[in-house]
């Protein structure tokens, strides 16, 4: 299994290339003179300054030096000056950052437990009304704009019921709590906050059920058919025809392979719900780097954009990597032979 | 009257096929044909309609549905109902342009990677698997914000998200099917590649990447809504499904305005689903009989 | 020796749902099997021999309707509340089955599935215990380094050894008989034997009955006391392995004789049997086997023939006296 991982390991850096100098790219299309967006304007007459921008970005020279100028500065972290915030990209994206982590692991965590959940439930009883109200509800889940539910959801429970309160991640007179994580959860939580902790709480709630409301259904297809998959097999006759009882048959039997495709489309709605955090973010006002990214791409900001994009893609990379090391964990066929 | 008998020939026509074929279609896959067929008609006949103008005011603004304004009228006092139906020749339109483009090139590359092989292979799969890093509405945001605002930058934007994973469908189709036997047959009769490659490997390959083009028409005209909402594809005042729901999200208590618009990509969706799972038991059924 | 046959199966009939109303693939069988001794159960496959012993054990699919009476140590088993008959399955009755691949659980270790064998029948074994008696297992059944083998997956074993693997596993707790369907199809020829060497000592040494499942003549050969033969969803033909090797009476039996390649025949020409066994949806009118045999006559679409005692076996064929009579052909050595 160590070989396995180490060859896809391998993989990865080529691919991160490639979706830099993709991101490059992009941002050459500038439409304005970049060099306006990275020094402030009462500073444009010193030419000290100017001249020392000009050299850092290489913004005279020609394409491919300032490809390699663009790499280089990459590698040591710096991916612009955003045109917006006027702070390095790479400070902005790390202030959001865990943000944006909060609401997707949150979102992961409600999309996997209930579409699996949804999924054994309606393989156990097929056909039953439940079986159908679930997987109705799963398919409104991914057939929904994330955006429209957002919105529909926010009104029912926020305005309406007044259940859960409005947008942002704490209420607009509370200040965040101390804490290195970022996670107002955690951080509210190690420092024996609870009050802070339920109030952040309350206002992950909504947006982490929209979140994972999209990804239920894909989760619980999938179990669902793998479960009854994994029950048409010959082993589960056997353990029938050792006495074992359909719970044993279902949970320590059946389960344990139908979640070995499961796992791999673990990866997969990761990606989903990167994207759908764009749109949730957008709609909840939750700062995070999908409203960062709406922000940038609405105002044309293209260092941002480009930041946004590369970490969005090494994000992505990185799931898919640790999915496949999953799988290769789970499937014994793979572990034992490498 | 023919004296062999009176059971007269009868030519079954592309017009009873594809009744019959819709026929053995599932009942949510029916219902999914119905709904696109809806749209379809009212892409084409909309701007005929006896209903109000999408672009002008019709009524006092702001007002929640009733019997003058089936959907009510929106911030700028202009029918909702009307602008939604409007809206399909938007979204409609170019969610069908994106996958006919992403599936027509994603295919032929595949093709062309599955059979020869070798670099070609490589060169594709590596643009492929870079593609695929993205994350499909970042990717789609960043390529349609370097191209400008407006519908069909949006699209094309789209065509290059799309592209990889038909290019990985249809090589996968063709690598299976080239180690055939009727194919080596073809190759030792003394058949040119591009007649092996066209004649007797595509026509086997198509079914998987019919069901899944149906599935993404869905799920393209749900990237169109969003990349429009977030204000990437459509320009107001065009009533654009996208567009329209951020308005409505401006108006958050008139909730009527983002209603029309979402059920209706609601109902693309949920369509093009129903009739993605409904081929896919068509053609099981046919692979297996 | 106890009165009271070990397995007593009577007009078991199963039937499935099809296109037109229900299936049946067993239509009426009967068959007696004693303490200690075997039973082979010979047919092509279609001809519902493994589907009639799983309908006994409950283990056909749900949509699947079981009539008629299957006794076991006097118990009906048809129709025996679920609840009750899982604590027979793995502890009175055990079974093997075809391929042994796709038998046990891919991702669970042998070991980790002899266990569970052990302890859904002994709720306080502990642990421990249950995996020495895993490796004691694995070792009466000639598996090599028992406490390397018990933490391997499924996939780790050779062919044979897994077969064996699934033997001792079906022995764990000491049933008092044990269905073999089909336990060496999925092998080779030369490792066959070593299990069929197997599972005849252990029926021995424990005094275990056995019903043996199998399509090859050859496979009950030397381990039978008695021979059914089926066909299309029947019984066709039953008696004792003597009887039927060389005493029998029914054309089918014949043709599985005949078509048993020969060692001291060496340019003898390959046997086969005309034709194909009939699907269950498509069954002929009268006898089942009538279409591919020889003797056929006209009755013999008309009337599906009941067993008749024509020789010395019993027979379900129209002309099995004739047969009968000019038996004695030493068909088969």
């Amino acid at each position: 299994m160590l070989r396995y991982i180490i060859r896809r390991i391998l993989g990865i850096p080529f691919l991160l290339l490639g979706v830099a100098s993709v991101a490059f790219i992009l941002s050459q299309s500038t439409k304005g003179d970049p060099l306006s967006a990275l020094v402030p304007e009462r500073m444009m007459n010193n030419p000290e300054i100017v001249n020392a921008v000009r050299a850092q970005w290489g913004l005279d020279e020609p394409f491919p030096v300032r490809y390699v100028i663009y790499m280089k500065n990459l590698v040591q972290g710096d991916m612009g000056t955003s045109f917006n915030t006027r702070r390095p990209v790479a400070q902005d994206i790390a202030d959001r950052l865990p943000a944006t982590l909060e609401l997707v692991i949150a979102a992961m965590i409600i999309g996997t437990t209930l579409g699996i959940g949804i999924g054994l439930l309606s393989a156990r009883f097929r056909y039953s009304v439940f079986d159908n109200a679930a997987r109705g509800f799963a398919l409104l889940g991914s057939s929904l704009p994330i955006f429209w539910s957002g919105l529909i959801m926010l009104y029912i429970f926020s305005v309406q019921l007044q259940w859960t309160p409005g947008t942002g991640r704490l209420d607009a007179r509370t200040p965040p709590p101390e804490g290195g994580t970022g996670f107002y959860t955690v951080d509210a939580a190690l420092s024996g906050n609870w009050p802070l902790l339920m109030e952040a709480l309350s206002h992950l709630a909504l947006p982490a059920f929209v979140l994972g409301w999209s990804v239920i259904g894909i989760v619980a297809r999938l179990v669902r058919s793998s479960l009854l998959d994994a029950l048409g097999q010959d082993y589960v006759r056997t353990a029938r025809a050792k006495g074992a009882s359909e719970r044993v048959v279902l949970i320590n039997h059946a389960l344990r392979n139908a979640l070995i495709p499961v796992l791999t489309v673990l990866g997969f709605t990761f990606a989903y719900l990167i994207t759908g955090a764009v749109l949730t973010e957008a709609i909840f006002s939750w700062p995070g780097i999908g409203s960062y990214a709406v922000s940038a791409a609405r105002s044309l900001d293209y260092p941002a954009i480009g930041g946004v994009t590369i970490v969005g893609a090494t994000a992505f990379l990185l799931a898919n990597l640790l999915t496949d090391i999953a799988y290769a964990w789970a499937n014994p066929r793979i572990k034992v032979s490498g | 009257m023919s004296v062999a008998g009176d059971n007269p020939v009868v030519r079954v026509g592309p017009g009873l096929r594809a009744w019959r074929f819709l026929g053995r279609l599932p009942i949510t896959g029916q219902l999914g044909v119905v709904v696109l067929l809806f749209w379809a008609i009212t892409v084409l006949t909309v701007q005929f309609w006896p209903i109000a103008d999408p672009l002008m005011m019709a009524g006092r603004r702001l007002q929640p549905p009733g019997l003058d304004h089936w959907l009510g009228t929106d911030a700028l006092g202009r029918d909702v109902l009307s602008r939604t139906l409007h809206g399909a020749a938007y979204t409609i339109p170019v969610s069908l342009m994106v996958v006919i483009s992403a599936v027509f090139i994603g295919s032929v590359l595949g093709a062309v990677a599955g059979y020869l092989g070798g670099w070609v292979d490589g060169v594709i799969m590596r643009a492929a698997d870079v593609t695929l890093s993205f994350p499909p509405i970042l990717l789609a945001m960043t390529v349609a914000a370097a191209l400008g605002p407006g519908l069909p930058n949006a699209g094309l934007a789209m065509v290059i998200v799309w592209w990889p994973i038909y290019a990985r469908l249809m090589r996968a189709q063709v690598l299976e099917v080239r180690t055939r036997e009727h194919v080596e047959a073809a190759i030792a009769g003394g058949a040119g590649k591009t007649r092996v490659l066209v004649v007797h490997i595509l026509p086997l390959c198509w079914t998987p990447t019919l069901i899944n083009a149906t599935m993404d028409f869905g799920q393209v005209a749900l990237l169109a809504a969003s990349l429009s909402f977030i204000g990437l594809g459509a320009v107001p005042p065009s009533p654009e499904w996208g567009s329209m729901i951020s308005e409505g999200a401006a108006k958050f208590y008139s909730w009527w305005i983002a209603f029309g618009p979402g059920m209706a990509i609601l109902s693309v969706v949920l369509a093009t689903a129903f009739l993605g799972d409904g081929l896919r038991d068509v053609f099981d059924r046919r692979g297996r009989a | 020796m106890s009165t009271v046959p070990l397995l007593e199966i009577s007009n078991l009939r199963a039937a499935f749902p099809g296109p037109n109303g229900p299936v049946e693939a067993v239509r009426g069988i009967d068959l007696t099997l004693d303490e200690g001794a075997v039973l082979g159960i010979v047919g092509e496959s279609g001809s519902g021999k493994s589907v009639a012993m799983m309908a006994v054990l409950q283990l056909l699919p749900a949509a699947a309707t079981v009539t008629g009476s299957a006794r076991f140590k006097g118990r009906e088993l048809v129709g025996m509340p679920r609840g009750q008959i899982r604590q027979i399955l793995g502890r009175e009755i055990g079974c093997i089955f075809q391929d042994p691949l796709s038998a046990f659980n891919p991702v669970l270790t042998i070991g980790a599935q002899i266990v569970e064998a052990l302890r859904l029948h002994d709720r306080h074994i502990s642990r421990r215990a249950a995996l020495a008696r895993t490796h004691d297992l694995l070792a009466s059944v000639s598996i090599p380094q028992p406490h390397l083998r018990a933490a391997q997956y499924p996939h780790e074993f050779s062919g044979g050894m897994r077969q064996r693997a699934m033997i001792a596993m079906a022995l764990a707790n000491s049933p008092s008989l044990l269905i073999a369907d089909e336990p060496t199809t999925a092998l080779d020829v030369t490792v066959q034997a070593q299990v069929l060497d197997l599972l005849r000592r252990r029926a021995q040494e424990d005094g275990i009955g056995m019903v043996l499942i199998t399509h090859d003549l050859g496979v009950v050969a030397g381990m039978a006391r008695n021979i059914a033969v089926m066909y299309g969803g029947r019984v066709v033909e039953t008696g004792s392995a003597e009887q039927i090797f060389y005493d029998t009476c029914h054309p089918y039996t014949r043709g599985l004789i005949a078509a048993m390649p020969r060692m001291d025949q060496s340019d003898a020409p390959l046997v086969s049997i005309d034709g194909t066994p009939p699907s269950i949806f498509a069954r002929p009118p009268g006898c089942s086997f009538a279409p591919r045999c020889h003797m056929a006559e006209p009755a013999c679409s008309l009337t599906d023939p009941a067993l008749v005692q024509a020789g010395s076996t019993l027979s379900a064929c129209l002309r099995a006296h004739e047969l009968a009579a000019e038996g004695n052909t030493r068909v088969a050595e």
